[in-house]
């Protein structure tokens, strides 16, 4: 690739076969890695429950997810009578499109983004806020009472809970200055206070009290967007079968499955760039500048792959320890708790901003 | 510029033809779903102008949340679709009256602005520097929002705070004898005041 002439990757066609390319990748690396994440989430689900978890297939079971697969791409799609045959089978694909659309901005290295635009994080908001669709378009399509009763709920929450995703970004939009990903990035660079969960910078140390808690809103939040334990009430299995895929079986089930982990997986990134310093390892990296710039990128993904993994690893102990809230409880805690809370600390950040040593 | 022309026809081509559905779906719902997609591709064509702000913006406002309730609304509405499409015809001048007068004031609009282009150069400059070519897009709206127009945009906030306040005040109810669940009296709640311990004789009632 080197090796072609530099004009070449500027020309429409070019520019065109690298972009499906950098896709391509994003996507491939996304799958393979859902694969085994999915598999981690079972094993440490059971881990905490005292039990093996799947380890039949390959080595410690290593292979499940791709037997899994198997499994249900080659069963039957079953489509209820009554179903609206279109909506039915255009949700999981929405559901699973919209998954991994966002990954376009998230940025894995310096450099290494299949598309640097600079509001990447509206961007991220306005596609997590449309995955909403997928589950509200299978529930209702479904033509059913519990996928209905599913998808309203979860239209309900998601819509709730993205409020105050929302205000959690817009302190680290402040606190940065730029809604680039890859800018949000490289303000975290150096030593681990410099991350934004710590405040940014030793002279914003003391908005610790604002950005910490800010973290533990965001990463509660994402929770509760991706319908994730303990805030799993569209899919409550004691009160809702399986809420909105009830009806789904066979491939359209596997899309919906698919996205939402890989939707769980991509707020794990977004919190570790946004909130955990990104690629920065957390202390400076002057020594790398002797690397070759492919090997010091890698080094720079190796270490956000470990912080993608270690949220991952946190929302799998949630969904093992903690258990399910009441409904009541979570339109509570969105809105009266993290609303305002949110709120008051976007006045706080925006002052320190304006009034603070860094102004 | 060929990528771009491609993707401007087949996003307006998309955009009207959504526009259309909505109006022709004969279920509810689908219209509501069109509706979005006209959305969807709207965004897609502000971002080919360069106004990628405006465009994430309407995504995130209308599609992720207006259209949402929206559906959540037509969903759970009982529609009779005989009923629903009787009226057609007897709307259908008062509507494209409507849509004819749109239509005019956009292209309108749009001619004025198009002629403007040489004359904008002797406008007065805003304060903030908004149109300065360095700035990206939602920061040029930042600056003129919060500079330029800052109390338009207050007066526009109260408008809203008002509105807010009103729907509340509209759809609030003190229904008597409603049992709320009072978060801090439980988390306060300590053995010593939740419990007591009391000495019971067989064959005897507790007198409260």
């Amino acid at each position: 690739m080197q090796a072609a002439p530099q004009s070449f990757w500027e020309t429409p066609g070019g520019w065109t076969l690298m972009t499906v390319g950098g896709v391509l990748a994003v996507m491939v690396g996304v799958l393979l890695s859902l694969a085994f994440l999915l598999l981690a989430d079972r094993k440490i689900w059971a881990g905490v429950q005292m039990r093996k978890g799947p380890n039949v297939v390959g080595p410690f079971g290593l292979l499940q997810s791709f037997a899994d697969f198997l499994k249900f791409v080659l069963k039957e799609i079953v489509i209820p009578a009554g179903a609206d045959k279109a909506v039915f089978l255009l949700a999981p694909f929405l559901s699973f499109l919209f998954a991994f659309m966002a990954w376009a901005v998230i940025p894995f290295a310096p450099g290494w983004v299949v598309s640097d635009i600079n509001v990447g994080i509206l961007y991220l908001l306005a596609i997590s806020s449309l995955g909403v669709y997928g589950i509200i378009m299978g529930g209702w399509a479904s033509n059913s009472k519990y996928p209905f009763l599913g998808s309203l709920r979860s239209a309900a929450q998601m819509v709730s809970y993205e409020v105050s995703l929302g205000l959690v970004i817009i302190n680290v939009i402040l606190l940065v200055g730029s809604m680039n990903l890859q800018t949000i990035v490289q303000h975290q660079a150096g030593w681990i206070w410099n991350w934004n969960f710590l405040g940014g910078g030793l002279q914003n140390l003391p908005l610790i009290v604002v950005m910490l808690p800010m973290s533990v809103v965001f990463f509660i939040s994402f929770l509760a967007e991706t319908n994730r334990p303990p805030f799993d009430l569209p899919e409550a299995e004691s009160e809702l079968v399986a809420g909105y895929q009830v009806e789904y079986s066979s491939t359209p089930y596997l899309l919906f499955m698919i996205g939402e982990y890989s939707n769980i997986v991509l707020m794990c990134a977004m919190i570790t760039v946004l909130f955990f310093g990104g690629w920065n390892p957390g202390f400076p990296t002057p020594f790398l500048a002797a690397w070759p710039t492919f090997l010091a990128n890698l080094f720079f993904f190796l270490v956000f792959a470990i912080k993608v993994v270690f949220w991952f690893f946190m929302t799998s102990m949630v969904k093992a320890i903690v258990p399910r809230y009441r409904y009541d409880q979570l339109m509570r805690l969105g809105w009266k708790i993290f609303l305002p809370f949110s709120l008051i600390a976007v006045i706080i950040v925006s002052a320190w901003r304006v009034f603070g040593p860094g102004a | 510029m060929a990528l771009q022309a491609i993707a401007f026809y087949l996003m307006a081509v998309v955009t009207v033809a959504a526009g259309i559905a909505v109006v022709s779906a004969r279920n509810p719902v689908h219209s509501v779903l069109f509706l979005i997609l006209a959305f969807f591709s709207a965004a897609g064509l502000f971002v080919l102008m360069g106004a990628e702000f405006l465009a994430m913006l309407l995504v995130v406002v209308y599609v992720g949340a207006v259209a949402v309730l929206f559906l959540f609304v037509v969903m759970m509405l009982d529609v009779d679709f005989a009923q629903l499409r009787q009226g057609f015809a007897r709307y259908l001048p008062l509507g494209g009256l409507i849509a004819a007068v749109l239509a005019a004031e956009m292209v309108f609009v749009s001619a004025t602005v198009a002629n403007r282009g040489a004359a904008a150069a002797n406008d007065t400059p805003l304060a903030s520097g908004a149109a300065a070519a360095d700035v990206t897009n939602a920061e040029a709206i930042g600056r003129v929002l919060y500079t330029d127009y800052i109390y338009f945009f207050q007066a526009a906030g109260l408008v809203l705070l008002v509105a807010m306040i009103g729907a509340i005040v509209l759809t609030l109810r003190h229904k008597p004898g409603v049992r709320r669940q009072l978060v801090a009296d439980q988390v306060l709640r300590s053995p010593k005041t939740g419990m007591r311990t009391v000495s019971l004789k067989p064959g005897q009632g507790i007198d409260q």
